[in-house]
């Protein structure tokens, strides 16, 4: 009687297990990020002037109330969303904000900080727009294919524009600088992740076998494999090697989830490999940066001093493990690109090995939490997406880092949140509101009422 | 799927720790050859980014620094450059540091151990220490004195405290102001090329790092030898010696400038300056012995510092009785700085005992605290403190009614030595003129200044050029600016 009672009771009011929104501990690190960001802030002017800089008062408010709306917009629209990745997106946002501000002392005639400051702010609007009306990331895979047409448009836009520094991947419109590449990604994750939901047994079971591996047929390979080659196709043109990486392991990693095939990475690789010797081979501007990689310093033997890679390195080295303290490195030797492409060299002098350890892990937080949401997501699209997400971020980290640091061959690309860049920025926040949808989607499973 | 999204999530937690552990491998395994890579500007960065401890002459500094607020940020300036540029050298952002600049970088740039409160400290506050000052012994009046006696002739003056080898005055014209070098621009580059290019080398340190023939001062060190030897004992006999003198295997006759030198006495040789006597003095000193005196006053010794190096003065100790003839009146391969003749001049005054010359009274940290002292410099028994005296007793004499009359000081008692080198290809340039000496005042208890003049282009006739004309009123300046008379 009582038990059936209990039953009865909870199918009428309320869920049978109540799970905890945790909301207030977003909005804990929240306010702890901005007051990181504040505090950065101010141990750069303190550091040059002796004084805490005028705007940072200014800057702390604008932060914060960026971040409380994003707050708001997930307590109404994502109350279940996982906690974590807004308070990362804007940690990260923040210290992006006080390192290109630090390196704009450095550069009077060029100011990037309040521009940046304006794309954060698009960047969090889009974040807001996404929660808000994003109710079911589903919907998404309704769209699929019109996210892979607007996908290879935004991709070939470039080409009608000339090129920036060796790359064609910039359109400039009214004096601001897109880079339609970076809100390709997104899209074609969408897409990865519809099309391989849909079609993904018939990926994995399907087809004939040959040696060891299990070949899908035409009709299921084709179209994704002329939507890949189309867009790698496209980026060599561009000559943009860092997203053509990017968008190729996104693609394997999500066909291995996908299948579960290994054999998939196997191919992958090796398409990967000779892929990366035909291009080093027949273009000079991809060639030279392997041998950059190779022999960091060959051109200060050569007496033609360093190259921005040995910058780059002398920048890390001189953090050490400690850091030379905001505002008090030399990484503006590095010259073009420091604020975008080399933004982690001047986290690495300055935060020190310490630092930068931190902001690796907590990309690495920001992937897992995805990985995560993806698991615990019941349908395929959704973990898909998630996985897909994540793995972009991932990526793109890892061949950033891995370029600056001397890891691997140095490619072109904007370090997630911290680097110059609108689209880059933009885009992240797109990625990051995202992986809170999913997060809500996943968590609501359990909550005894259906995803809305 | 579950299993394969948790194998990817492994595959991107690898790449990170990859990641961090390339970061470790380049922010502690190899940042010490990355920071010590040539091409890595962060040590120069480091180097100006402070201001430059000063130099210091009777508790003024003679340098300074600029904030250019450019990458190098702090240039040096100075305050009479030309006047103390061959104590102060330069410090450049473009072509290094010479002299004190150089000597005392370690304290003047802040990278001295000795600057930090405590080992490690530096490593810390992440920063080198404020940079020292260095308190140089030179007497500004004297230095002043020097520089202007020479007007612009080239030449160099070098003046010591005989009683502690303090230098105080250090002189080389023409000279040049440091100034041009101490920046990175195209004005400093071209200043560099013009200062190279000239022809009358206003960067060469005449007083230190030139060595002259010394000719006729040297008989002060020829004595000496003669004296400790015993083949001099009274000043006043008669000397067994020809006029003209031949050089003994030789057919070469040695002359005199002047008459009456023929086995006149050691004392009115020397005030007269007689060759001939000198020549044969030496010869019957002999080698061993004229080497030993020659080297106890500093002669070949490559270790001096002052703390900037001083290039060897030479006296030749392979020489046959012939060349030992010319040695002894400082010609052949005998060649001395004018520091080397001031030294000669310090140690007779100063009974003998030679104090080794040195420039840094202390070193300071900013705020006045010491950090090295004089403490106790070396000094030798260069001759016996008897030979000292009469060698004084000559020197007075040479200035009182001899050769070198222009120094004389109303209210001191000077001794003096004059001095012309030939030089040249059958000695056709121009000569040198020489005048060493020192000074005692006659209210003081010992001789307080010793100085070395040398002229280079004593611009009158060839039979007029004489160390008594044209160097020995340029030293009775400087003595007098110490004296204070």
């Amino acid at each position: 009687m009582t038990k059936a009672g209990t039953v009865t009771a909870a199918q009428a009011s309320a869920p049978a297990v109540r799970l905890r929104r945790r909301r207030g501990i977003e909005l804990a690190l929240i306010v702890l990020a901005v007051l990181l960001s504040v505090y950065g802030y101010c141990a750069v002017g303190l550091a040059r002037t002796g004084t805490v800089p005028p705007g940072a008062a200014g800057y702390g408010a604008g932060l914060g109330v960026l971040a409380l709306l994003a707050h708001g917009a997930v307590r109404l629209r994502a109350p279940y969303g996982d906690p974590l990745p807004l308070p990362i997106g804007v940690l990260l946002n923040g210290l992006g904000l006080v390192l290109i501000y630090r390196l704009d002392l450095e550069t009077p005639g060029e100011r990037a900080a309040p521009t940046q400051l304006v794309w954060s702010t698009l960047g969090v609007g889009l974040f807001i727009i996404v929660v808000l009306l994003l109710r079911d990331h589903r919907v998404l895979q309704r769209y699929s294919y019109v996210c892979v047409v607007a996908a290879l448009v935004l991709l070939l836009l470039p080409i009608l524009f000339p090129a920036v520094n060796g790359a064609r991947i910039w359109i400039r419109i009214a004096g601001f600088s897109i880079q339609p590449s970076e809100f390709a990604k997104v899209l074609l994750a969408v897409f990865f992740a519809a099309y391989l939901a849909a079609n993904r047994n018939a990926l994995a079971y399907t087809g004939r076998r040959l040696w060891r591996m299990q070949f899908p047929t035409g009709r299921v390979l084709g179209p994704i494999v002329t939507i890949w080659l189309l867009s790698v196709g496209v980026l060599v043109l561009e000559r943009d090697l860092g997203t053509s990486l990017l968008y190729f392991g996104l693609f394997v990693v999500l066909l291995y989830v996908a299948t579960g095939r290994t054999g998939w990475i196997a191919v992958g690789l090796v398409l990967a490999t000779l892929g990366a010797v035909a291009v080093g081979h027949l273009e000079p501007h991809v060639g030279g940066r392997i041998q950059d990689w190779l022999h960091p310093f060959a051109t200060i033997e050569a007496g033609l001093g360093p190259n921005q890679l040995s910058q780059s390195l002398f920048a890390f080295a001189a953090g050490g493990v400690l850091g030379t303290g905001l505002g008090l490195g030399h990484s503006i030797l590095i010259g073009f690109a420091t604020k975008s492409d080399f933004i982690l060299a001047t986290a690495g002098e300055e935060l020190g090995l310490a630092g930068l350890a931190a902001i690796f892990l907590l990309y690495a937080l920001l992937v897992e939490r995805g990985y995560r949401a993806g698991l615990a997501l019941r349908e395929p699209f959704g973990r898909l997406l998630a996985v897909g997400l994540a793995s972009i971020l991932a990526l793109q980290v890892f061949v950033i880092a891995g370029g600056v640091t001397g890891l691997i061959p140095l490619t072109g690309m904007a370090m997630p949140f911290l680097a110059q860049g609108g689209s880059s920025v933009v885009t992240n926040w797109a990625i990051v509101a995202l992986l809170i949808r999913v997060s809500d989607s996943a968590r609501r499973q359990y909550d005894g009422r259906e995803a809305p | 799927m579950a299993g394969y999204i948790r194998r990817a999530w492994a595959f991107c937690a690898l790449l990170l720790v990859a990641l961090l552990v390339n970061a470790a491998r380049v922010q502690i395994v190899q940042s010490g050859s990355y920071d010590a890579n040539p091409a890595n500007r962060r040590p120069t960065i480091a180097r100006y980014h402070q201001p430059r401890g000063d130099i210091l002459v009777g508790g003024e500094p003679v340098t300074g620094s600029t904030d250019t607020r450019e990458q190098l940020r702090y240039e040096r300036t100075y305050r009479d450059g030309p006047l103390y540029a061959p104590v102060t050298g330069f410090s450049s952002q473009m072509y290094g540091t010479t002299l004190l600049e150089d000597a005392e970088d370690g304290v003047l740039s802040g990278s001295d151990p000795m600057l930090t409160p405590f080992p490690l400290w530096n490593d810390v506050t992440r920063g080198p220490s404020p940079g020292g000052d260095v308190v140089t012994t030179l007497d500004k009046n004297a230095q002043r004195a020097a520089y202007q006696a020479l007007a612009g002739r080239k030449g160099a003056v070098a003046a010591i405290e005989p009683a502690t080898g303090r230098v105080l005055a250090l002189v080389s014209t023409p000279s040049y102001d440091p100034a041009a070098l101490s920046g990175n621009s195209e004005a400093t580059a071209s200043a560099w090329e013009r200062l190279n290019h000239d022809p009358e080398k206003p960067m060469l340190n005449r007083a230190v790092r030139q060595t002259y023939p010394p000719g006729s001062t040297f008989k002060v060190v020829t004595a000496a030898a003669a004296l400790d030897a015993g083949v001099v004992r009274d000043l006043d006999a008669r000397t067994d010696s020809p006029d003209p003198y031949r050089l003994p295997g030789t057919t070469t006759r040695l002359t005199n400038e002047g008459d009456g030198c023929r086995d006149t006495s050691v004392r009115d040789a020397f005030e007269w300056s007689c060759n001939t006597v000198f020549a044969k003095l030496g010869v019957d000193v002999g080698v061993a012995g004229m080497s030993a005196t020659a080297e106890a006053f500093g002669f070949n010794d490559n270790r001096l510092r002052i703390p900037f190096s001083v290039s060897p003065s030479t006296f030749d100790t392979h020489v046959d009785r012939a060349q030992l003839a010319l040695s002894s009146i400082g010609q052949y391969n005998t060649r001395a700085t004018p520091l080397q003749m001031a030294m000669v001049a310090a140690a007779v005054a100063n009974g003998g005992r030679l104090r080794t010359p040195y420039l840094v009274e202390r070193t300071v940290r900013q705020g006045g605290e010491t950090l090295t002292g004089d403490g106790v410099r070396p000094d030798r028994q260069v001759m016996r403190p008897s030979t000292a005296v009469r060698l004084r007793e000559l020197m007075t004499d040479v200035v009182r009614e001899g050769t070198g009359a222009n120094a004389a000081i109303r209210g001191a008692t000077v001794g003096g030595k004059t001095g012309t080198a030939q030089h040249g290809l059958g000695n056709s340039g121009v000569p040198y003129a020489w005048f060493v000496s020192w000074a005692q005042a006659d209210a003081d208890l010992e001789p307080k200044v010793a100085v070395a003049v040398v002229v280079e282009d004593a611009s009158a006739d060839r039979g007029e050029i004489s160390g008594g004309g044209d160097a020995a009123p340029i030293a009775k300046n400087v003595m007098r600016a110490v004296l204070g008379l």
